[in-house]
């Protein structure tokens, strides 16, 4: 009797749960206009959490790797990886710059883009789930991070920042399955959008004219019509180009950026609609 | 007291899971710690205290997801509900019928969780069947060690103490 009373009770328990849960997932799907207070601050609470346990992992890790016997090679190391890292950003600015004003310059309206104004972010934590391929920085509101910010590393196109709470935020990364940047072909100028691949970590570039010339090893960069992503900015190369007659089946693009390796981003402060504002005034 | 340690073990889950993100979810291999925990306290707790920690589990992790807030909640709470029964009707104590449970819930969990997102035209998912059977056997792996490590150590730590007591006699 005791047993069919506690079976009972657990499934009153698992029907109310599993209402609550529908309700909650209906009041979202109809009014999805902001982020939820729940999604709001748990997020806030974990980065917190998160970010000791980061502090912590990177402490044990510096000891590891700069003190037991490469002392001196490390910190060289570390050097000419920072140089690096200024000449990669420095070269794709450039890169930008020279794309640009090559297109102006074609209609006699030369005009200077702005520099882009960025800030320097850890990564502190990876997604929660598997399904998503999100990472937590440690920057937030408090240091100018607004949502729908592009974020970068030296080799090229990061994501773009989804949640900014107080001291951390949530960065969406290119290859999330709901990720998305418009592109160009370095070489031939065609124009398309990169999405994410999900599990893979390819990309996918869609919406391709069946005129545009594309081969396997083409640079692709940020277009700049989305505006999220700065104009410019490496994506990746080409990997794989399947076509169905003249129009293109699946153009695989390889990213630039190694998403497991990456420590530490940069976050462009200056949207990216600004920018072109910038650029016409 | 048994309220706290399932608190702590699913803080730890999602503490782990987001710190070791990167070495635990590559392309087809992944693993899902806090599935592995809500399956875990299931198993061993039943079916009130699992779907609890399915629902707290999921909903902390859909939380700190971009995904929408109950779809994971829901998609846990179904399994922790679901292996409570197993584990409550059925003697799941040898590895290998641990290994066919959290191998079993994993693949309902992705069920669950895509097939919600895909049919509130929410999200795409390139899911394929390798990668859900690659994240069955990497959760049923880590779930059973996890199993066989709890059930182990109680024991290693009671002999030494046995051993201490009759060194002192």
């Amino acid at each position: 009797m005791a047993i069919l009373d506690l079976r009972q009770r657990a499934g009153y328990l698992f029907i109310a749960v599993m209402l609550g849960h529908v309700l909650l997932i209906s009041a979202q799907v109809n009014a999805r206009t902001g982020v939820p207070i729940l999604e709001a601050f748990t997020f806030g609470l974990f980065a917190e959490i998160q970010r000791v346990v980061s502090r912590g992992s990177s402490s044990v890790s510096e000891i590891w790797t700069g003190y037991i016997g490469l002392r001196r090679v490390n910190a060289e190391n570390e050097h000419l990886r920072q140089q690096l890292a200024v000449a990669l950003i420095d070269l794709q600015q450039q890169r930008a710059l020279a794309d640009q004003s090559r297109g102006l310059a074609r209609l006699l309206e030369l005009h200077d883009q702005p520099a882009l104004k960025t800030t320097a972010a850890a990564i502190i934590a990876d997604a929660a789930a598997p399904d998503f391929r999100t990472v937590t920085i440690d920057k937030g509101d408090a240091d100018g991070v607004r949502p729908d910010m592009a974020v970068i590393a030296p080799a090229g196109v990061v994501g773009r920042v989804a949640v900014a709470s107080g001291r951390a935020a949530k960065v969406q990364l290119l290859i999330d399955r709901n990720a998305a940047a418009g592109a160009i072909v370095g070489r031939s100028r065609a124009q398309g959008v990169v999405v994410g691949g999900g599990a893979d970590e390819r990309l996918s570039m869609e919406y391709v004219s069946e005129t545009a010339d594309i081969v396997v090893g083409d640079a692709v960069m940020t277009s700049g019509i989305d505006a999220i992503y700065p104009k410019g900015f490496v994506i990746g190369t080409v990997e794989a180009v399947d076509k169905n007659g003249p129009s293109y089946r699946r153009i695989v693009v390889r990213p630039a950026v190694d998403f497991h390796a990456l420590e530490d981003v940069l976050i462009v402060l200056t949207p990216a609609a600004r920018q072109a504002e910038g650029s016409r005034e | 007291m048994r309220t706290v340690g399932v608190i702590l073990a699913i803080v730890a889950a999602v503490v782990l899971q987001t710190t070791l993100g990167r070495y635990i979810a590559r392309a087809t291999v992944a693993v899902d710690l806090v599935l592995v925990v809500v399956v875990a306290v299931a198993l061993t707790c039943g079916p009130v205290t699992g779907l609890l920690t399915g629902t707290a589990a999921g909903l902390a992790q859909d939380a700190l997801s971009s995904g929408v807030l109950g779809i994971g909640g829901l998609a846990k709470t179904l399994v922790g509900f679901l292996v409570g029964i197993v584990g409550s009707q059925f003697i799941v104590a040898q590895p290998f019928s641990r290994f066919v449970v959290f191998l079993a819930a994993t693949a309902l969990h992705a069920a669950v969780f895509i097939g919600l997102y895909v049919m509130l035209d929410l999200r795409q998912f390139g899911t394929s069947y390798a990668a859900v059977g690659g994240q069955a056997v990497g959760n049923a792996v880590v779930g059973v060690v996890v199993f066989q490590l709890g059930e182990f150590l109680p024991g290693v730590v009671e002999r030494r103490r046995s051993q201490r007591a009759r060194i002192r006699r």
